[in-house]
């Protein structure tokens, strides 16, 4: 499966292709298995694929960063465009390191992109607006949810995308930074427990708020 | 003697927001933990006059960088900024609040830094000078102990899940200005599009009434802010009302949308599928309205009532308006 963020990404560049021209490449890092991600991509629209492929690769934002900055240094771009984030480790940090090493401006948690003659223009979702902001070309952009509403592949496309060229290659390796030393479930909340059916409820709601919880 | 503890003090207009007083607060723990200072850095325009504050929550030393290219964040601006910052203390720990900002920048810092950084924190200890965080993964279902193996150690940590403690004695901390040399830099911050008036984050919020499908439409939504606006709180959304486009994404809490740990967070009309709980369950009292009784948020809410959203939240409108009339 595509992270969801990486979907969003994903569109968003196959629509600046259809509107502007230009072809999409995809960049994936994982194992062997990631090769379905890469065929379901392809039926998405892009054109072309590059596999770091390796078994046992951290998964450690730093790491990840490194070795997708290293290959990115062969390739050339206008836009690069990644997920704000993996829905698993959750750590928001791959986007931002890849540009800082490929020395680009990057725009995170973009909500909509404009682009035209070599100039961008993004809207970041932060805390209570957006901030828009305009940059050169080339960049590096990370999705937030709806940046541009994914499509399905139909089987045509599915086919089609076996045809398409995927070059497979090692990463290169890093010193991970961030080490995980345990992992643990949160500790589970209790039942839950329901007070009372319709208003009549409401009082002692409030009451139980006030006097139980004490958070009013 | 250790490296400082550096934070990063988010403004927002002229004032500090909440969580960098928390990210302050937990500094000032470590700082004393290690027998170091804390250095708050403030970056804005207009920040100097109120920079001083910052010693209310235990920073002995503030960095301040102001100018009005400084009023919004420019991502390659603060990272300069910061990066002078810490070339200047030399910290061990970098904290900054996982707000946006926050976000955008702590891996730009570790990059330059050579380190690396612990996303999301929702606790930090100190084993000697070991920095051990815990943050959720898997949107919540798991929480890792994780160890940044380099220097200085770099965290984010979540909005409203650290207090935020004036201290006892209030420093009276030094004010040094970080001198701002605009470096060259393709990007241009032209404004910032508040949505609609003003209002607390949702990240930020104590009290989040939220509003699922059981809403029926935009305009009932009314009723929530009612609800929202007596509490001090805010509206949020689920999945389900924000892809019917009747709510904003900015509003959405769960899975693709914002993690939220308020004090109270009333779910209304939102029957609490996996998708959104991950994002609300850390929420202290959770309270959930809905007329499905099977509905599987009242497998986990501390309050439930079973019934009609359009009855029971203006009755709790009401009610609480005489609560806090009496309080």
């Amino acid at each position: 499966m595509i992270n969801p963020y990486e979907e969003y990404a994903l569109e968003q560049g196959v629509q600046l292709k259809e509107k502007l021209g230009g072809e999409v490449t995809v960049l994936i890092l994982g194992p062997e298995k990631s090769s379905q991600v890469i065929l379901k991509a392809l039926a998405l629209g892009a054109d072309k694929a590059i596999h770091l492929k390796s078994e046992n690769f951290p998964d450690e934002p730093t790491a990840v960063a490194r070795a997708l900055a290293a290959e990115l240094k062969t390739v050339e771009f206008d836009v690069l465009l990644f997920g704000k984030k993996g829905v698993d480790d959750d750590n928001q940090q791959v986007g931002q390191m890849v540009a800082e090493l490929l020395n680009i401006p990057c725009l995170t948690q973009v909500v909509k992109l404009e682009l035209s003659d070599a100039r961008s223009v993004a809207h970041r979702e932060v805390e209570g607006g957006s901030l828009i902001v305009e940059t050169g070309l080339p960049a590096a952009f990370t999705a937030e949810k709806d940046l541009a509403i994914p499509r399905y592949a139909s089987l045509r496309e599915l086919v089609a995308a076996r045809k398409k060229p995927i070059a497979t290659k090692e990463p290169q390796l890093f010193t991970p930074m961030l080490e995980i030393l345990a992992a643990q479930y949160p500790p589970p909340r209790p039942p839950g427990r329901v007070i009372g059916k319709g208003v009549e409820a409401v009082p002692l709601l409030v009451k139980l708020l006030h006097e139980e919880a004490k958070v009013i | 003697m250790k490296g400082p503890v550096l934070v990063f003090a988010e403004s927002s207009g002229s004032q500090f927001r909440k969580a960098s007083y928390e990210a302050l607060t937990e500094g000032r723990r470590l700082a004393d933990f290690l027998g170091t200072d804390e250095y708050a850095l403030s970056i804005g325009n207009g920040l100097a006059a109120v920079s001083t504050d910052l010693g209310k929550y235990g920073a002995d030393h503030v960095l301040v960088a102001d100018g009005p290219d400084l009023a919004l964040f420019h991502p390659e601006y603060y990272r300069q900024l910061a990066l002078d910052a810490a070339r200047k203390v030399s910290p061990s720990i970098i904290l900054l609040p996982a707000t946006s900002a926050g976000k955008d920048l702590a891996p730009r810092l570790a990059i330059h830094m050579n380190t690396g950084v612990a996303s999301e924190c929702v606790q930090l200890e100190l084993l000697g000078e070991d920095l051990m965080a815990t943050r959720p993964a898997y949107a919540g279902k798991v929480l890792l102990k994780v160890r940044v193996n380099g220097t200085p150690k770099i965290a984010t940590l979540r909005p409203n899940v650290f207090t935020a403690r004036e201290v006892s004695t209030p420093k009276s901390p030094s004010l040094d200005r970080l001198p701002f040399n605009k470096p060259d830099s393709r990007m241009f911050v032209r404004e910032f599009v508040a949505h609609g008036e003003k209002k607390l984050d949702l990240t930020e919020a104590t009290v989040i009434v939220s509003g699922g499908r059981g809403m029926g439409g935009p305009d009932n939504y009314r009723i929530l802010e009612d609800l929202a606006n007596v509490m001090g709180g805010v509206v949020g959304a689920s999945r389900a009302s924000v892809d019917a486009g009747w709510r904003p994404h900015s509003d959405q809490v769960g899975q693709t949308g914002r993690t939220v740990s308020p004090t109270l967070y009333i779910a209304c009309g939102i029957s609490g599928a996996i998708q959104h709980r991950v994002g609300m369950m850390n929420s202290k009292v959770i309270v959930a309205i809905n007329k499905d009784p099977e509905a599987p948020i009242f497998g986990f809410a501390d309050y439930g009532i079973v019934g009609d959203v359009f009855e029971i939240v203006p009755a709790l409108t009401r009610e609480m308006k005489k609560f806090y009339a009496k309080a």
